[in-house]
Order: C-alpha cells, then sequence, then structure tokens
C-alpha cells in the first residue's frame, strides 16, 4: 500500500502548530497503525529529519497510552479499538490519512502528537480511591457483591483512562471518563463510606482543570475503545445530586 | 480522602456543570409542562370564539376568590419566567465553559475536514444551543404578537380568539410559527432525552431506550398539537 499521511506537526508546547503530509510507501495491509508510523519515523531519521513523536506502550490496546485522532476520529474509524490495534488493511492503497493529536484545552501538547493528560489523573486524585484501611486479604466470600454491581462495576473499570471521550467530546468533557472512575467504586460495598464525598470531589476535580459539561451527545461512547456505556455520567450525575443537600458525610 | 472543608466542597459542586445541567433540565420539564397546558388551550379554538375567549377569561378566574384576578395566573408567569431566565443563564455558562474547553471551537476543532460532524451525534443534539436561540427569539416575537397585542398582524382586537384568526391567516405569520416549531421540535427531542439524563434515570440500556422513544412521543403530541390549530386557520376552516 502507498499512502499519504498528513501529520500535526508542533515542535513544543509553546510552538505553532501545521498539519505536514508526507508519503509512505511499501505499507503492508497487516501493520498496525502505529507500525505504519514506525515505517514513516525509520524513512525520517535516514532523511535527517525529526520523528513524529506519538504516545504509545503496550501496543495491545490495554494501557491506554495511545492518543491518536485520525481523520478527525478518536482512535480512528473502527469501534471498539485503541489506535494501536487498529490495522491498515481498514485504509485503502492511495488513502490521504489525517492525524491529530486529542484536543482540548486542558490536555496541552507536548510535541507533535503527544499531549499531557495529567488532567485525568488529578480527577482521580481528587477521589478515585478508597481509604478505608484494608488489613489483610479478605475472605473471597466474606462480603457478598450482587452480580448486576458487579457486572456493573467491571463494566466502568475497564476503562483505560485514554482520553478518546474528552478528544471527540463536542463539549470537551470528560464526564465518560469521570463517571466510569467513580461508578466501578460507587456500585461496590468497599466504595460506599465515600461514595457522595466522592462524587463531589471528582467533578469539582473535572469543572477545575477546565472540561466542558455533558449534553448526552453519546460522541464519547461511540469512540471509547473499551465501550464504557453512557450510563455511568447518570450515575455520577445521581450520585452528585443526592450528595448535594447532605448536611455532612 | 480529604476531610477538609466539605461545606466548600459542596458551595463549588452546586455550581458544577453537573447541577447547572441538573437545573436546565428542571426548568425545561417546567416549560414542558406549560407547553402541553398551553397546546390544550390551543386546540380549544375549535369550539369557536366563545368557548376559546371563554377558556381565556376562564385562566384568569382561577383559584378566584381565594386570588385575586389573574392571581393564579401571575404565579404561573413567575414560575415559568424564573424557568426561562435560570434555564437561559445555566445555557450561557455552559457553553461558555464549552468553548473555553475546547479553544472555542466545540466539535470543529481538528484540522481535518473529514467526520465534522463526528460519529453518532444527532442533528437535534449539536443545534441545542442555536435552536435555543431561534426558540428564544420566538417566543419575544410571540408574546408581543399574542398576549401584549403590540404587534398585530391582520389586525388588532381584544379577543383572543380574534386576533389568533386574524394572525393566522397571514402565510408569513403561519411560516414563521412553523420554523419556530421546527426549532422547538428538535430542542424537545434531545432535550427531554437529555434532561431526564441529566437528572440520573439513565441508569441501563432499556431506559435510555425508553428515554428516547419518550422523548419522540412528547416531542411529536406537542408539535403536532400546536401545528393543527394554525394550519386550520390558513386552510380557512376555523374563521
Amino acid at each position: 500500500m502507498n499512502i499519504t499521511v498528513r501529520i500535526w506537526r508542533q515542535h513544543d508546547q509553546a510552538a505553532a502548530g501545521r498539519m505536514v503530509s508526507y508519503k509512505v510507501d511499501g505499507i503492508s495491509p497487516d501493520m498496525s497503525f502505529l507500525e505504519m508510523l514506525d515505517v514513516l519515523n525509520d524513512q525520517l531519521t535516514a532523511a535527517g529529519d525529526d520523528p513524529v513523536a506519538f504516545d504509545h506502550d503496550c501496543r495491545e490496546g490495554i494501557c491506554g497510552m495511545c492518543s491518536l485522532v485520525i481523520n478527525g476520529i478518536a482512535h480512528g474509524p473502527e469501534a471498539l479499538t485503541t489506535t494501536c490495534q487498529l490495522y491498515m488493511r481498514h485504509f485503502d492503497d492511495g488513502d490521504t490519512i489525517d492525524i491529530e493529536p486529542w484536543r482540548s484545552e486542558s490536555f496541552p501538547i507536548l510535541r507533535d502528537l503527544i499531549v499531557d493528560r495529567s488532567a485525568m489523573d488529578r480527577i482521580i486524585q481528587a477521589g478515585g480511591y478508597i481509604s478505608a484501611p484494608t488489613g489483610s486479604a479478605p475472605d473471597a466470600a466474606a462480603t457478598l457483591v450482587p452480580k448486576k454491581n458487579a457486572d456493573r462495576a467491571f463494566d466502568a473499570a475497564v476503562c483505560i483512562g485514554c482520553g478518546a471521550c474528552i478528544a471527540a467530546c463536542p463539549n470537551g468533557s470528560g464526564m465518560l471518563f469521570t463517571g466510569a472512575k467513580a461508578n466501578h467504586l460507587g456500585v461496590l460495598p468497599q466504595g460506599q463510606p465515600e461514595r457522595h464525598e466522592r462524587a463531589l470531589a471528582m467533578v469539582n476535580q473535572h469543572d477545575a482543570e477546565g472540561f466542558g459539561g455533558c449534553t448526552q451527545i453519546g460522541e464519547c461512547t461511540a469512540v471509547c475503545p473499551v465501550g464504557i456505556p453512557l450510563d455511568v455520567i447518570s450515575f455520577l450525575n445521581a450520585d452528585v445530586l443526592s450528595a448535594l443537600p447532605r448536611k455532612t458525610d | 480522602m480529604s476531610t477538609g472543608n466539605v461545606a466548600g466542597v459542596r458551595s463549588t459542586a452546586a455550581r458544577s456543570s453537573v447541577a447547572l445541567h441538573a437545573a436546565m433540565a428542571v426548568t425545561g420539564l417546567i416549560m414542558i409542562l406549560f407547553l402541553l397546558a398551553h397546546m390544550y388551550g390551543n386546540l380549544k379554538v375549535f369550539e369557536g370564539q366563545q368557548g376559546f375567549d371563554g377558556y381565556a377569561a376562564y385562566l384568569r378566574e382561577i383559584a378566584q376568590p381565594l386570588l385575586p384576578h389573574a392571581g393564579a395566573l401571575w404565579i404561573l408567569r413567575v414560575i415559568l419566567l424564573a424557568s426561562v431566565l435560570l434555564h437561559i443563564f445555566s445555557a450561557f455558562t455552559l457553553w461558555h465553559r464549552s468553548r473555553s474547553a475546547t479553544g472555542g471551537k466545540g466539535g470543529w476543532r481538528y484540522e481535518t475536514t473529514k467526520n465534522r460532524r463526528g460519529v453518532q451525534r444527532s442533528y437535534a443534539s449539536f443545534t441545542m444551543r442555536w435552536g435555543g436561540v431561534v426558540i428564544g427569539l420566538f417566543v419575544i416575537y410571540h408574546l408581543l404578537h399574542l398576549s401584549a397585542d403590540v404587534i398585530a398582524p391582520g389586525g388588532a382586537s381584544a379577543s383572543p380568539y380574534q386576533r389568533m384568526v386574524n394572525g393566522f391567516q397571514i402565510w408569513w405569520v403561519v411560516l414563521s410559527y412553523v420554523i419556530a416549531l421546527i426549532a422547538l421540535g428538535f430542542h424537545l427531542r434531545h432535550g427531554i432525552w437529555s434532561a431526564f439524563a441529566s437528572l440520573g434515570a439513565n441508569k441501563s440500556v432499556g431506559t435510555r431506550r425508553f428515554l428516547n422513544q419518550l422523548a419522540t412521543v412528547v416531542m411529536l403530541i406537542i408539535l403536532v398539537g400546536f401545528l393543527v390549530p394554525p394550519l386550520a386557520i390558513f386552510a380557512g376552516w376555523v374563521s
């Protein structure tokens, strides 16, 4: 396959960026999208140019590092797929592919396609944990969890924290991520004592980071590589709204 | 978890986008209840002048003599006005936050021209803000026309029935009304669903389907209910 890629090149946070076109020849349809970028970078390095900087780590869809907006869609055209699990066979010979970083005012661009996603870490730090002293491991069946709640917690806990929801949201909202992280603790017995405090603290941090509000459009769930359901946002909203009138927790 | 300033956490959360969306949801649902009552009143036009004007007079006599003349109506007007103002205030605050979060470009912040309309968002969902502005401007014109009798296409009249029939015999009055109703239809289609979701009701795939169907049904009832009287007047079935 011979393709053309248009890539956002930006030297550092302060520099102005622009789209630059490159021709990449001899791509196998069995290559992953990131392997195609590796080929491009070999080509650039051999020519004495700066390689394109992009985030990646596990390359098996579980770490949440890869983060490219491909043709305007976070993680590219395939549903339930991270960028690293996207293969070149999903594109046609001769295609022009536009590649951009996650765009959000809360994700400063560090270089080319790499953005600083620590705003999401600070949302977790604000309340995405339980602080009960746990002691030694309890008996496996000591605390019973209804199957429904266990399933719901797991559906939310599979969030890999990549930030595609924020990149795709027309409002630049981080509510799918925040909802997932609050929800997977909020429906389990261990998460109950701090459930309402957690919801308030995480939503406050979400807003303080400058993310927008959720208008229930659902673009986030369309690009989420692990299929976090939109319900997690309603669960978080319900927790926040029921926590607001309480005096103390 | 921080055991610090609990009251501070609450007052910050009371200004969060979650709280503002809840305010929009509650005020929006109040306005929908009003729309349903308003629609019912409009359909009284088919009872003729006596029925319609009698109903208008009755609205001013509700709960009399406990309340003064038009007392109940003014209570409803104050609740409605407060709802409208809170809805608009929240909308502009959230609009501003969304623009700030995306460098002022919203869903158009990528250089590529591909997939500008996203993956699955509906037309209704991304026209909420400008659609709301259209509805707001229409409401001002509509109040000046049919409530205050200030602008009177087709001729002013002390009779609400006469004002309505006079107005809707003119093509551009009907057209502006139809355009505003289409904007309202889109606004309600996404608004009803997202109001319940913002209030925390979207808790399963089944509920999500139900809320979306509910939004479509309520939107269609309101749309048809409001379209029938002016179109009937324009067609000459009511005169």
